[in-house]
């Protein structure tokens, strides 16, 4: 059984007297010990989604089941129980700004009927797994953006949460603590367990830390599977932007004169071989490197080009056929305009 | 200067602080409760309730819009009923409470407002109720803006304490229009003129010291 299961989820808002629908007819299945990224453009009904599965938002239609339990038949009492099993970080890190660590941390065990001295022993330790031990007194405004959302994570933490659900958790920060924040969430779910669910608008993010990825697009969920297959060959044109970039698509490849484009991939393996070169050496003709790229997916080196291939359907047929023999994915990039 | 009249100013000095003190005190247990309700009915609030809202904030608008002199005038045979007469600084209280109220529920409602609506959802998905929200968030946050509002009103109750000298409210601002204003008595009105001035300073900085210390936002 899945830990989070979302049913034909619709969300339906009154903007004015319009309704506008932030999603519609969400179907997703996260499996317990996880690393789940929900990506799309800003807009797309992410940040809905995921306040949808702890009922922070209440869908128009359809079902969230945490666990088995569907949140629509709780009562409120149950409900905030249950949300209080659901840990949350936020883009904005939304700590208490009056309040100092150690009581921020202490605060959804105060919100529970937890003794002081028992919160405080379990926020000691929980700052020590985000390595914050010694600003136990300090307040958020004395903290960088990398100490707050690690004191927002030994927060969310604190409950014993089965699911950590990360709204734009590291878009506020820069890459380098990005890297550390995102190593953290690795090592939560690794060393403790809990699910992980990541709302994101950086494909790198994604490519970091996620196992699996869920492609969100106006509302509706457009490409859903394991991080490395998408990464290798996205289908939509929502995962082929968040994967390649705008540039793909609008600007320099238009004024390219090459007619053809493809889109090659390289794994781990084949990306210390020369292949291109090797293709060139062989056919005897060049290819146009348009872009290139080499990224980290799930700590595999993982590299991307497209080429513009010369001119003949023979000679690109052949360049495509070699270079899959090579072990490539290979996939044609098409003009969406 | 005789004794008599520093007896008199000093006796000045305690009445208009009870007034003050007095209203203020009553007037945050009426109307902290009402600012917590307009925010929480507010369209965007805790838990929305249009009509609610309407009624409450209709009612503090039209006590707001009349002017204190009026109002204790207006509020005689009520502040009869309430204190047994309609005289004396205990008779006072009556039309300032009655003033400050709606003041102190505005006050209130815009300090909550100031509260980072963030932080109110990050308490909601630890699954705190609307009462813990209240209790353990929007007071604690917003308890400098609070603190604030407070020292403002207690400044303006303090004002309004004079003015119902003119109806036989006691205080200094009854000194002062009795010496000062129907006897000639310059002196004596420039020294309640004087007192006032010191009590407010007294008042403002406490005030600001008190909300400083207590906010933790920055070093």
């Amino acid at each position: 059984m899945s830990i989070i299961e979302i049913k034909n989820l619709t969300k339906k808002f009154e903007v004015e007297g319009h309704t506008v629908t932030a999603l519609d007819g969400i179907n997703l299945s996260i499996e317990k010990g996880d690393v789940f990224g929900i990506i799309g453009m800003s807009g797309a009904g992410k940040s809905t989604l995921v306040r949808s599965i702890n009922y922070l938002e209440k869908p128009s239609e359809g079902r969230v089941l945490i666990d088995g339990v569907n949140l629509d038949e709780l009562s409120e009492k149950e409900l905030r129980k249950k949300r209080s099993r659901i840990g949350m970080i936020f883009q904005n890190f939304n700590l208490l700004e009056q309040k100092n660590v150690i009581d921020n941390v202490c605060f959804p065990l105060e919100i529970a009927g937890i003794k002081k001295k028992e919160a405080r022993q379990r926020a000691r330790e929980l700052l020590k797994t985000v390595n914050l031990e010694e600003k136990e007194k300090a307040y958020p405004s004395q903290l960088s953006g990398g100490q707050k959302q690690r004191v927002a994570i030994a927060r969310a933490l604190s409950t014993n949460p089965q699911i950590l659900l990360c709204d734009e958790a590291t878009s506020a920060l820069d890459p380098q603590t990005t890297a550390s924040i995102l190593g953290l969430l690795k090592k939560i779910n690794e060393e403790m367990g809990i699910t992980i669910v990541i709302i994101t608008h950086q494909m790198s993010v994604v490519t970091d830390v996620c196992k699996k990825v869920a492609i969100i697009d106006s509302g509706r969920l457009v490409e859903e599977g394991p991080v490395d297959l998408i990464f290798e060959n996205p289908r939509s044109d929502a995962a082929k932007e968040l994967i390649s970039g705008k540039e793909i698509r609008y600007t320099p490849l238009e004024n390219l004169h090459a007619e053809r484009k493809i889109r090659i991939v390289f794994q781990e393996n084949s990306a210390y071989e020369p292949v291109i070169a090797n293709t060139i050496l062989k056919l005897q003709t060049p290819v146009n490197i348009l872009k290139a790229d080499t990224r980290n997916v799930n700590g595999k080196a993982v590299g991307e080009m497209i080429l513009g291939l010369p001119e003949g359907d023979d000679i690109q047929n052949d360049i495509i056929a070699h270079l899959k023999e090579a072990g490539l994915v290979v996939t044609e990039v098409t003009e969406n305009e | 200067m005789n004794e008599q009249v520093i007896k008199m100013l000093l006796e000045g000095i305690k009445d208009t602080l009870y007034m003050t003190l007095g209203s203020v005190i009553i007037g945050y247990i009426v109307g902290l409760p009402l600012g917590i309700l307009l925010y929480v009915t507010n369209e965007k609030g805790l838990r929305p309730n249009r009509l609610v809202y309407r009624i409450f904030d209709f009612i503090c608008n039209i006590i707001r819009s009349i002017p204190f002199l009026i109002l204790l005038i207006l509020l005689i045979p009520f502040t009869r009923f309430v204190v047994g007469q309609s005289y004396g600084s205990t008779a006072t209280i009556v039309p300032l409470v009655i003033c400050a109220a709606p003041y102190i529920a505005r006050v209130v409602e815009s300090s909550l407002n100031d509260v980072d609506t963030g932080v109110i959802e990050a308490a909601r998905s630890m699954g705190a109720s609307n009462m813990q929200i209240i209790m353990k968030v929007l007071l604690v946050e917003a308890r400098t803006s609070l603190m604030t509002g407070f020292t403002i009103t207690t400044g303006l109750l303090l004002g309004y304490s004079a003015m119902s000298g003119t109806v036989g409210g006691g205080g200094l601002g009854d000194i002062a229009v009795r010496y000062g204003y129907y006897r000639w008595q310059t002196d004596i009105m420039i020294i309640t003129v004087i007192l006032l001035i010191v009590i407010f300073q007294i008042i403002q900085n406490l005030g600001t010291n008190i909300s400083m210390r207590f906010d933790k936002r920055k070093h």
